[in-house]
């Protein structure tokens, strides 16, 4: 099963990045559009599948919680299987279309490269969440109710929320707010990480000194790497107390 | 004899018309500059042989020739104003001015040209600075292959690289300037060319233009000055085929446009800046053949502005394309090429068949709420940028790009 689904995606990126590259004709156009795609699909895919593997294996994984297996290696096996397997597909599906494109002897790489690095940290954060949700949901159809909510939260409806924020409170100093507010969300988090490389021009027109710190150093590089590494770790672990108590 | 007689005469005169030449070198009959032009009559030639000179107030009033042999160095010693210029028909080539004096009363120049016409400065290099070339009150002359290298930090004691004051039809060409307060400044000065020049480091202006009118500039490089160029107050300027380069910071422009009318601004290219042209006031100015990329705003329309046009620019992966701060226009936008127009063309006349509309509702709250840049490229923000294109409330409704292009444009 993971197998398959994961040839899926590979030959889903793979037709994307070839499209892109068709219709664009311009390395640095073609990341743009892929920075969208992938703050957005990424996570959604991540969600969905490790929600699906979790659910379709089932009686699998309580077979094989009888045998003397440990069961945090149980499930972190099973999560880095299909987390890694996810990367591997995003990152050779892509990667292959613009390597053959001329991507190293084009000045896109450094982007190029931020883009797989953020959507290899964007699905082990996803998987990880999903299967956060299925361990704490029995019920199939509650567990992907709530795995998609996630994502629709984090994707859309956060950042609405926080663009109200913003503008509700635009009489006070917000510049902390606001990056406090990007931290908080991985999906954000990452969006901040590709602005850095895209659009550091604008960025810079704002006038804080916060801002400042934080885009015009690389100390923001640094703090999202941080913050993107937490956001791993805390689900995993996690899934690895969660796994430890529940009862099957 | 009688032919013979004419020859003689002749040579006489020759003799003692034609220019003398006085060379200055430290072993020399004439060991200064200052003796050397006391000692010349008019249209003489003074050759300064290499060394270094520490002289300062030198006052060239007779129309001289100043070359200098493998970059003598003048030296003021802080001092104060080292070359001032009051004779008409003066060339100074090729000398090393150090260490003009600092004042916060007097504008000290390496060399200043006053009330003077047919004046020619060339391959001079000046260090250590507060002005550099002050010319005021001059007409017709020639600015030429200099280099000057300041250390300006601070605004209020820093001086600028090249002045004109009250100057009329003065060519500033091939000069490169970087680390003063404004780069090249005009003021009040008409009819001056301004071409090939680099400008950089600066920390205020790579080019300021004050009440000044008629001017051309073109083909010069502006990169990484504090705030870029301003042109202010000033008619009938033409600009063509420059380079305006990553000019980044909270007040930093490209170009900033402020009161100024019927200009031409053609083929320049914006690059990296964090605002391409911020526009206030000014009217009737067209915009063709320029290349924004990779801008935080490209044009930045702060009020004001009326019957300006627009044609056959490329916007090439600018964050924000066009910004308003109100929802009137009356600018004109048309078959240009946006990189982020997502129409499409059925016809194949190389002309997308919906209408682009370059300011997006995301501009609009950014200019209310400056964090919210944050929030840019988001999926949220998106949704309701195309909300608002499908029905404009808070963007000018009427301000569209009726003919996008759909392939880049090439000149």
């Amino acid at each position: 099963m993971r197998s398959r689904w994961s040839y899926v995606y590979f030959a889903f990126y793979l037709l994307l990045g070839v499209v892109l590259l068709f219709l664009n004709n311009d390395l640095s156009k073609a990341v743009i559009t892929l920075m969208n795609v992938i703050i957005v699909l990424v996570p959604l895919i991540g969600t969905i599948f490790g929600v699906m593997y979790y659910y379709n294996s089932q009686e699998f994984t309580e077979l094989l919680l009888a045998q003397p297996i440990k069961r945090s290696s149980i499930f972190l096996g099973q999560y880095l299987g299909v987390a890694l397997s996810l990367s591997m597909s995003l990152i050779l599906g892509l990667g292959i279309p613009f390597v053959f494109y001329g991507l190293f002897e084009s000045s896109a790489i450094w982007d190029f490269s931020l883009l797989l690095i953020t959507g290899t940290f964007l699905t082990l954060i996803f998987t990880a969440l999903a299967f956060n949700i299925a361990l704490s949901n029995e019920n199939k159809i509650k567990g992907f109710g709530y795995a998609i909510l996630l994502w629709l939260f984090l994707a859309v409806i956060y950042d609405g929320l926080f663009l109200m924020t913003l503008i509700l409170f635009e009489d006070y100093p917000l510049d902390k707010v606001s990056l406090i507010g990007t931290m908080l969300n991985p999906i954000d988090l990452s969006r901040t990480l590709i602005l850095l490389k895209l659009d550091i021009s604008a960025l810079l027109g704002y006038t804080g000194a916060v801002f400042k710190q934080f885009f015009g150093t690389s100390f923001g590089l640094i703090v999202s790497f941080v913050m993107l590494t937490i956001w791993v770790v805390m689900p995993v672990l996690r899934i690895v107390f969660k796994s430890k108590k529940k009862d099957f | 004899m009688k032919n013979l007689i004419v020859f003689i005469i002749a040579i006489f005169i020759a003799n003692t018309s034609i220019a003398q030449t006085i060379e200055v070198c430290k072993t020399c009959p004439v060991s200064t500059l200052k003796d050397a032009i006391t000692q010349a009559k008019e249209l003489d030639t003074i050759i300064i042989k290499k060394g270094t000179y520490k002289e300062h107030s030198i006052f060239i009033d007779k129309s001289l020739t100043i070359i200098g042999e493998n970059y003598p160095v003048i030296d003021g010693e802080k001092k104060g104003e080292i070359i001032t210029i009051k004779a008409d028909n003066v060339t100074v080539d090729g000398l090393f001015i150090i260490n003009v004096g600092n004042s916060y009363t007097e504008d000290y120049a390496a060399i200043r040209v006053k009330n003077s016409k047919n004046f020619v400065i060339q391959n001079l290099v000046l260090e250590k600075l507060f002005f550099g070339i002050y010319i005021e009150k001059s007409t017709d002359g020639k600015v030429y292959h200099n280099k000057i290298i300041g250390d300006a930090v601070e605004e209020y004691n820093s001086g600028n690289g090249i002045q004109l004051w009250y100057s009329k039809n003065v060519e500033i060409e091939l000069n490169y300037v970087e680390h003063v307060r404004d780069g090249i400044y005009l003021e009040f000065s008409d009819d001056c060319l301004i071409k090939n020049n680099i400008s950089t480091l600066n920390v205020r202006y790579g080019l300021h233009f004050m009440f000044s009118n008629d001017d051309i500039y073109q083909d010069n490089t502006f990169e990484n000055n504090g705030a870029g160029v301003a042109v202010m107050f000033s008619k009938r300027i033409k600009m063509y085929n420059n380079l305006f380069k990553e000019n980044w910071g909270t007040a930093s422009y490209g170009m900033l446009l402020k009161e100024i009318n019927d200009a031409e601004i053609i083929g320049n290219t914006f690059e990296n800046n964090t605002i391409g042209i911020n526009i206030e006031g000014s009217n009737r100015i067209t915009y063709k053949h320029n290349s924004f990329s990779n801008n935080g705003w490209a044009i930045k329309v702060k009020g004001a502005c009326y019957a300006n046009t627009f044609t056959e620019n490329n916007f090439l992966y600018n964050s924000f394309d066009i910004a308003y701060n109100s929802n009137v226009n009356d600018n004109v936008f048309d078959k240009n090429y946006w990189s982020s127009y997502t129409g499409y063309d059925l016809d194949k006349n190389g002309i997308g068949d919906i209408p682009y509309r370059p300011v997006k509702l995301f501009s609009y709250i950014v200019n209310r709420t400056p964090e919210t840049i944050i929030l840019l490229r988001s999926m949220f923000i998106d949704i309701i940028d195309f909300s608002e294109k499908v029905s404009p409330v808070f963007t000018p409704d009427d301000l569209l790009d009726n003919n996008p292009q759909i392939k880049k444009l090439t000149w």
